[in-house]
């Protein structure tokens, strides 16, 4: 050959790659912009308060201890429903991965329920059990039942096949099958699950609350909006925000812990 | 302990697999299965361990198994079926867990089958770690440690690649050469049959019937020696010969449907 030429490169790219500093710059730039705008008085401060003024508003609600009567009652009613509609969803999706019979009997109903909006259900359970603490537990109980069963199910049908015949071919009664084949090897799909049925149930305790509560964070963001506080209506938010983020950090723990075999 | 094979036939809602196969293993034989494609091996080796029912026939065991075998028929998978979230030792311990031995007698027998697999500093590590040849070491040693009777190997070195497939051959004569048991081995490669076997059984293309059985004269031991490649390439043509051109009909019946 008369003439060398290198080889053009082509490769590269599409090739997701962790970026320290860019989301840390983004993030303060944002704020950085809403707070320099604020204080420029673009912004109307009646309507979009300064992020400055919104901590202001969350230190003034720690200093007075309502920030955490607030997140308290939030967090309670939370947990009591994530856990009793985990429990009785793992309970039943895990009947209805194992047993035909149970699968052909809870599909129709699940399949029912599932699209209702839980919210939709607080009314009547507030005439079931009154307007107190049981009726909004229930609420989130309920919603994170049905993507729990179905979780947990579907996670049941994704256990490759053959680790079972493994099992069985090796004598394993049928009880060791489900709880050291079966159980494990739908862990993940019930971790994923977890992260679906976390959201609702913050989605369900803020709407549960604006209905009917004295303390929680939606009962905040709501009497705050009654009486055009938008900065402590915004710390609300913001405490939402703030609790999101610690759950899925909690989740992703747990599911490192778990899943350490992925 | 010796297998009779009577007249197993078996289909798959309508289809055919497996028609009438009549079959003596003597105890401690290597028979090898080779067939083509979809002729009903699995089939057949999952109705003599137990896990298949057959449509007719049936599988006499004769005589009893060793006292100490604890699952007188036991499996080596293709895709070695091992369970990711247990690292080697819990996983060849799985095949102990449900014999009321104790702890210690667990870790002691899972200690000898990884060092007798050459799996002595792996006993910590998770499968996902592990090289294929090393994973399908960890199948051998589950498989082991039952002490079995009767081998069911399905194709058990296919998703292998050469180098490791001939490594891993030789240690399963090495190992065989100590363990007595009858091994039963379905395989697509030739080679494999012609080094390990004492007798091979040739099916037909689906459904399955048996063609031939090829008798190896040559001891196992002597055949990975130099001056044994010409029998071993001989044997190799002899199979070849009989199923090459029910392998071309069957790759292309696969094809088709
Ligand atoms: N569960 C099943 N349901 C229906 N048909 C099946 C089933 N399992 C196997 N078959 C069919 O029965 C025939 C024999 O299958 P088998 O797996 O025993 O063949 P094989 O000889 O092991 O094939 P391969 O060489 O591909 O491993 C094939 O045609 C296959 O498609
Ligand atoms: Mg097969």
């Amino acid at each position: 050959m008369a003439d060398a030429a290198p080889v053009t490169f082509r490769g590269g790219g599409f090739h997701p790659r962790p970026q320290r500093l860019v989301p840390v710059a983004v993030f303060v730039a944002v704020i950085g912009l809403w707070q320099f705008a604020s204080w420029r008085g673009w912004l109307p401060a009646l309507f979009l308060p300064s992020p400055w003024e919104i901590v202001t508003a969350l230190g003034g609600m720690i200093s007075d201890g309502s920030l955490g009567r607030h997140v308290g009652a939030s967090l309670m009613r939370i947990a009591l429903g994530w856990v009793l509609g985990t429990a009785a969803g793992l309970a039943i999706g895990l009947a209805m991965g194992i047993f035909s019979v149970a699968r052909a009997a809870g599909l129709p109903v699940v399949s029912a329920l599932f699209p209702i909006p839980k919210i939709a259900l607080l009314p009547l359970f507030i005439l079931w059990f009154g307007i107190g603490e049981p009726s909004k537990v229930a609420t989130i109980g309920f919603g994170v039942f049905f993507p729990t069963v179905i979780a947990a199910y579907t996670a049941c049908d994704s256990v490759p096949r053959n680790l079972i015949r493994m099992a069985q071919s090796f004598g394993l009664p049928p009880a060791a099958i489900v709880w050291k084949i079966l159980v494990p090897g739908a862990m993940p799909g019930i971790l994923a699950g977890f992260r679906i049925t976390a959201s609702i149930a913050l989605i369900l305790v803020v709407a549960a609350e604006m209905i009917g509560a004295q303390y929680g964070i939606g009962a905040f963001i709501l009497s705050a909006g009654n009486l055009n506080q938008i900065d402590h209506l915004l710390a609300g938010v913001t405490l939402l925000s703030l609790l999101g983020l610690a759950v899925s950090a909690v989740l992703g723990a747990v599911e490192r812990a778990v899943l350490r075999w992925r | 302990m010796d297998l009779r094979l009577e007249g197993i036939t078996h289909s798959y809602d309508g289809l055919l697999a497996l028609d009438g196969i009549d079959l003596e293993v003597r105890d401690g034989e290597t028979v090898a299965i080779i067939g083509p494609s979809g002729c009903g091996k699995s089939t057949l080796l999952g109705i003599v361990g137990g896990l298949l029912k057959p449509s007719a026939g049936r599988v006499l065991a004769i005589g009893a198994p060793r006292a100490d075998s604890l699952n007188p028929f036991t499996y080596v998978f293709q895709d070695f079926a091992l369970l990711p979230w247990r690292n080697v030792a819990a996983n060849v311990a799985l095949a102990l867990e449900h014999h009321g031995l104790s702890r210690a007698e667990r870790r002691e027998r899972v200690a000898a089958a990884l060092a007798l697999t050459g799996l002595g500093e792996f006993a910590a590590a998770l499968p996902k770690q592990l090289s294929g040849g090393m994973r399908q070491r960890v199948g051998i040693a589950r498989a082991l440690v039952v002490r079995p009777a009767v081998l069911l190997l399905d194709e058990p070195l296919s998703a292998l690649d050469a180098q490791t497939r001939e490594l891993l051959m030789e240690d399963l004569l090495a190992i065989w050469a100590r363990e007595r048991s009858t091994r039963l081995y379905v395989t697509h490669n030739l080679d494999e049959a012609a080094r390990l076997a004492d007798r091979v059984i040739v099916l037909s293309r689906r459904p399955g019937r048996i063609r031939e059985i090829v008798r190896i004269d040559m001891p196992v031991a002597e055949r990975g020696a130099p001056t044994a490649l010409p029998v071993v390439a001989g044997v190799r043509e002899k199979l070849w010969a009989l199923i090459r051109d029910e392998a071309r009909d069957a790759e292309r019946e696969v094809q088709h449907g």
